[in-house]
């Protein structure tokens, strides 16, 4: 890697909290439109972070500001590794170490409803790390490398080796946004779950942090998507708009269902991922 | 060779000292120096032959190799006697049966058990020496004063302390010989060794349970046993082709198909001894044991014989169905052992099926045997030792001062024992998180099993093994840096257990993914480039990363600075409810509640009595497989 | 900038309250008044509120759990009594149960009259309740950076 790494991450650590916020505001007025209403201002996100940081400081234990400011930190730089081009495995496994610190934020403030949160929300990482894993595993097979520069410049189409890959993998992107029906853990916006679930206990800026943490990670996973399409650029950018569209729509019209649906969901989509990394090892190898 | 012997000999010297004291601190003393001898000299060894490569030694082999089978016999008619005291007879019957094969192979193929060089040193023995002579003799030290504690929280069992160091230290010098031996007589005789110290540690406190462990393990590993006598009978019977009991020439030997049964039936030996599925019965029995011994011998050393082992014999594995088949135990091992993990709350039994587990990742890479594996698994090894002995040695420090190994009694550990509670957290996360070790070596594994042909049955193994392995480490992670209030400190309780070793082995832990890069490219890229031709190494860029993350997290506690500044005290949200700190808040009809926060379990998903038994199955076919794949070779 | 205006969160809590006023609180979260439009959010958490809409009455059950998650939010916040038993008690006001309206317990900055406060009214006291909690903010960072001057000139360490 040459020091355009450097650039790719920098970028992202400067310029993902604002395309993040962007999203998350489209995300919300589609939302609104899709169910009849006006819906808030684009830049909404921002002015909720902006309020987040304005509150007062209040914890419950400031054992958990700690967690939350880990959680953001690592999201921020597994994320720029992403873009840095680094090993896609990596990555991933960073972004667990990430959610572990949330979890164990919430774990901290020793709280009811925040424990019931954190249990999920390991639910949903055991739920969405095997397909996760099989996703890297597929771009591998096709780009014969695990870099993410290497497979962002390639010119083989992905998608067409890798369609019940990427099923499977637009399955667990519902959990990952943490959109119906697999918001388990903690909903956002203006669902509730156990009250708030993992976040309960949070507030002020330890919330924005998890919501600008939030915005890091939906950036990445966007750009996840895009290597299945990244043989055409442009291809790809319509296909990460449709896909995140998709994902709005199931939003809501789906209810959120029991963690054990969601668990199941999870392992079955890397059964999909599995059968689509079969038939691909049979074909490439030539049956051996 | 005057270390090998040293590091052989001397503990079998300390063990017999330590048979006549009886004071604690004058063992005390005695043990710590001992320990730090047998450190030292392992740190020698390291430091004189990690440069060289493999060196075979001539040691003298008629004297000793009759004073070992005399040694087996007298072993086996102890296994008799124990086994008639407590009406085992499976343990009889195999005793008498390996005893029975090894008076034939003695008799039959005399001329054929003699190994040119008894003795060698390599760069994987260097490191299996380093764990145990380090962590090994760590281990012994946190004892002594540990089973003072036990004893005293213990006064119903018979204080056999003398006999419990003894064979501590005779252990060691086992597992020390085992590791240095090329002539797999001398290998199997200290095997058998190290099945004996299991069986008299697993049943010290002589209850019913422990004595009923105890001949379980010690019934699995006989049968380990005998197959590893079959297998030494087969290579003296065709010594011609195979190379016959000199382990460097069977490795060598350019016949596979002839060296493949052995190579399985000791893979069988190696299987039973790593407690992988179906014997991994034996294993969770033996947590009965006193917690040094779970962290010596059930987890860093002894069971580490068993995928030491295997990955010994990974370049005969390597492409062959039997190989894959054997790799396949330890896959699905993985798996299942995990997934138990989540439905147990007993500290112990979780820290066993993990242990169990990453055992059967360690063999999943043996079995497959491709270079980068082997890379993968001596890394697994190394780390997997450091964590995992921490774990329990913090465990048994904890029990004596919480009074209990289940981990919902640990909630709120960082507030009771912060110190142990910091060491916990370090020792879970180097079981499970990036960027420590365990975690880097599971990467190091799927990035080698996509290259290998089939490799995706085992990746999927992997994947879904390793997301569950998220799941109950973190929520014991959980359990412990729970802040909760109102609670003592305990952290000093009657007998102190020394610090040192706990402190130590955690600097182990952090210090081993700090050095990673240096320990992979001195020691293990050079003893795979020696037996492949090719090595595997991680990019300069990955490691400059993990670096980078590891320096993140030594570094992020101390913003715990900034947070000190005043931010207002909220009670935890109990749905409006009044409610103390710790959680108890005004109920209905007036009467005070308490809110309890628990661990899922998921025990209708996850538990043993839902897993074991499929899990069980499909290992025991896979291992009838690979023998047959093995015969079919030939 | 004035974020918090524009970014009010709600904690909408029924005291004792027939939930006549409750059903015209979440009329006004329905498409129809849609207030998302203004970034109002229902969370059901007060530590995630600024603005607690709070109905009914105040009696010896609920007196301690008002003022807990009156407490649990964080600075600044304001608390909008709905309906007339929030204001007074209302037409309970005389049973020997109700206390009385709920600034009994925690301070009010804006009162909804009616029985049932219709959405529109409720919208509008929410709208006043922003300029008063930006007011609150003002305030806020003026005692904060006050304290902290105070502090600082004291040689307390932070």
């Amino acid at each position: 890697m040459t020091w355009t790494w450097l650039i790719g991450a920098v970028l992202f650590l400067i310029l993902a909290p604002i395309a993040g916020g962007l999203i998350a505001g489209i995300d919300r007025k589609i939302t609104a439109r899709m169910q009849g209403r006006v819906g808030p201002p684009l830049l909404q996100p921002f002015y909720d972070v902006g309020k987040l940081f304005e509150k007062e400081r209040a914890v419950v234990t400031t054992a958990q500001n700690f967690y939350v400011l880990a959680y953001l930190i690592f999201i921020a730089v597994s994320g720029a590794l992403f873009f840095a081009g680094g090993d896609l495995l990596l990555v991933i496994f960073a972004f667990t170490l990430a959610h572990v610190f949330l979890v164990l934020g919430a774990y901290a403030v020793h709280s009811p409803y925040s424990h019931i949160g954190a249990e999920r929300e390991l639910i949903q990482l055991m739920a969405y790390e095997p397909m996760i894993i099989l996703a890297a595993v597929g771009l591998y097979m096709v780009t014969n490398s695990f870099l993410v520069a290497d497979i962002a410049t390639v010119t083989v189409p992905a998608i067409l080796y890798l369609p019940g890959v990427f099923l499977g993998f637009a399955t667990i992107l519902t959990i990952k946004l943490r959109k119906s029906p697999f918001d388990i853990s903690t909903s956002h916006h203006a669902h509730q779950e156990i009250v708030k679930g993992i976040t309960t206990e949070f507030s002020g800026s330890t919330l924005a942090q998890v919501e600008i943490a939030h915005w890091y990670e939906n950036v990445f996973l966007l750009g996840f998507i895009f290597l299945f399409f990244a043989w055409n650029p442009v291809i790809g950018v319509i296909a990460v708009a449709v896909t995140y569209l998709a994902e709005i729509f199931v939003d809501n019209v789906t209810a959120r269902v029991r963690w054990q649906a969601a668990l199941k969901s999870g392992w079955l989509a890397a059964v999909l991922g599995i059968a689509n990394l079969a038939i691909l090892s049979y074909m490439m190898l030539g049956g051996v | 060779m005057q270390t090998l012997l040293f590091l052989i000999l001397f503990p079998i010297l300390v063990a017999c000292l330590l048979l006549f004291v009886k004071r604690t601190t004058l063992r005390y003393a005695v043990v710590a120096l001992s320990a730090l001898v047998i450190g030292g000299a392992s740190i020698y060894l390291l430091m004189r032959y990690a440069f060289e490569g493999a060196i075979y030694f001539a040691a003298p082999s008629e004297a000793a190799s009759l004073v070992m089978v005399a040694i087996e016999m007298g072993l086996a008619l102890f296994i008799i006697y124990m086994g008639a005291k407590f009406r085992n007879y499976l343990a009889i019957v195999l005793a008498v049966v390996q005893a029975a094969m090894v008076v034939y192979l003695e008799a039959t193929f005399s001329e054929n058990l003699h190994a040119v060089n008894n003795l060698f040193i390599d760069q994987f023995s260097i490191i299996m020496a380093l764990i145990i002579g380090i962590i090994g003799s760590l281990i012994a030290v946190y004892a002594v004063r540990y089973m003072e504690t036990y004893h005293h929280h213990h006064p119903e069992v018979r204080d056999r302390q003398k006999m419990f160091f003894f064979v501590i230290f005779a252990f060691l010098a086992a597992m020390f010989g085992l590791v240095f031996s090329n002539n797999l007589m001398w290998v199997f005789f200290f095997w058998e060794v190290t099945t004996i110290s299991s069986f008299l540690l697993i049943g010290y406190s002589e209850t019913e349970e422990a004595t009923k462990n105890a001949f379980r393990a010690l019934v699995m590993n006989l049968l380990g046993g005998v197959a590893f006598v079959a297998a030494l009978i087969y290579l003296a019977a065709t010594e011609a082709t195979s190379g016959g009991i000199d382990l460097a020439r069977v490795l060598a030997s350019g016949d596979t198909a002839v060296v493949l049964i052995p190579a399985v039936l000791i893979g069988f030996a190696g299987i039973t001894k790593a407690a992988l599925m179906p014997f991994s019965s034996w294993l969770l029995g033996a947590m009965v044991a006193p917690t040094p011994v779970s962290a010596l011998l059930h987890s860093s050393t002894m069971v580490k014989a068993g995928v030491y082992i295997l990955v010994r014999f990974s370049p005969v594995f390597a492409g062959t169905f039997a190989g894959f088949s054997i790799g396949l135990v330890g896959a699905v091992t993985f798996v299942a052992a995990s997934a138990i993990a989540i439905s147990q709350s007993n500290a112990k039994l979780v820290l066993a099926y993990s242990t169990i587990a990453n055992l059967g990742l360690i063999a999943a890479c043996a079995g497959v045997g491709s270079y980068m594996l082997v890379w993968a698994a001596i890394l697994l090894i190394i780390f997997h030792a450091v964590a995992k002995s921490l774990l329990f040695l913090g465990t048994g420090a904890i029990e004596h001062r919480v009074g209990s190994r289940d981990i919902e009694d640990m909630e709120g550990l960082i507030v009771r024992m912060p110190r142990m509670a910091v060491m916990m957290f370090i020792g879970i996360a180097g079981m499970f998180l990036a960027p420590f070790g365990m975690l880097i070596s599971k990467w190091a594994a799927i990035e080698a099993f996509v290259q290998v042909p089939f490799g995706l049955v085992f990746i999927a193994l992997l994947a879904y093994g390793s997301a569950i392995t998220v799941f109950f480490w973190a929520k014991w992670m959980g359990k412990i840096v729970a802040v909760t209030r109102n609670r003592e400190k305990v952290e000093k309780g009657f007998f102190e257990e020394p610090w040192a070793p706990l402190y130590i082995i955690t600097g182990l832990v952090v210090a081993a993914v700090l050095l990673f890069p240096v320990i992979s490219s001195t020691l293990i890229e050079p003893y795979v480039l020696a037996i492949y031709g090719v090595t595997a190494r991680l990019g300069e860029a990955n490691v400059a990363i993990m670096l980078m993350m590891m320096a993140l997290l030594l570094i992020l506690p101390v913003s715990f600075l900034l947070f000190k500044r005043s931010a207002r005290h909220l009670p935890a949200y109990m749905g409006g409810r009044t409610a103390t700190p710790d959680l108890h808040f005004a109920g209905s009809l007036g009467l005070t509640r308490e809110a309890q926060t628990r661990n899922y379990y998921l025990t209708e998903y996850f538990g043993e009595a839902r897993l074991f038994l499929p899990a069980a199955a499909v290992c025991t076919v896979l291992i009838l497989a690979s023998w047959i794949l093995a015969g079919v070779a030939l | 900038m004035a974020f918090l205006k524009r970014s009010p969160w709600i904690l909408h809590y029924d005291a004792s309250s027939c939930n006549g006023c409750d059903i015209e609180v979440l009329a006004c979260l329905t498409p129809l008044y849609d207030v998302e439009r203004f970034g109002i959010i229902n969370t059901g958490n007060p530590k995630h509120a600024d603005i607690l809409m709070i109905t009914g009455g105040i009696n010896e059950q609920n007196r301690e759990v008002v003022r807990n998650i009156y407490e649990q939010m964080p600075e600044p916040k304001v608390v909008v009594a709905i309906g007339v038993c929030a204001a007074s008690g209302g037409i309970f006001r005389e049973c020997y149960n109700i206390v009385g309206g709920v600034d009994k317990v925690i301070p009010v900055d804006v009162y909804v009259p009616g029985c049932a406060a219709r959405p529109e009214m409720i919208i509008d006291g929410v709208v006043k309740a922003l300029a008063i909690l930006e007011e609150r903010r003002e305030k806020m960072t003026g005692a904060a950076q006050t304290k902290e001057g105070a502090r600082q000139a004291a040689g307390e360490s932070t």
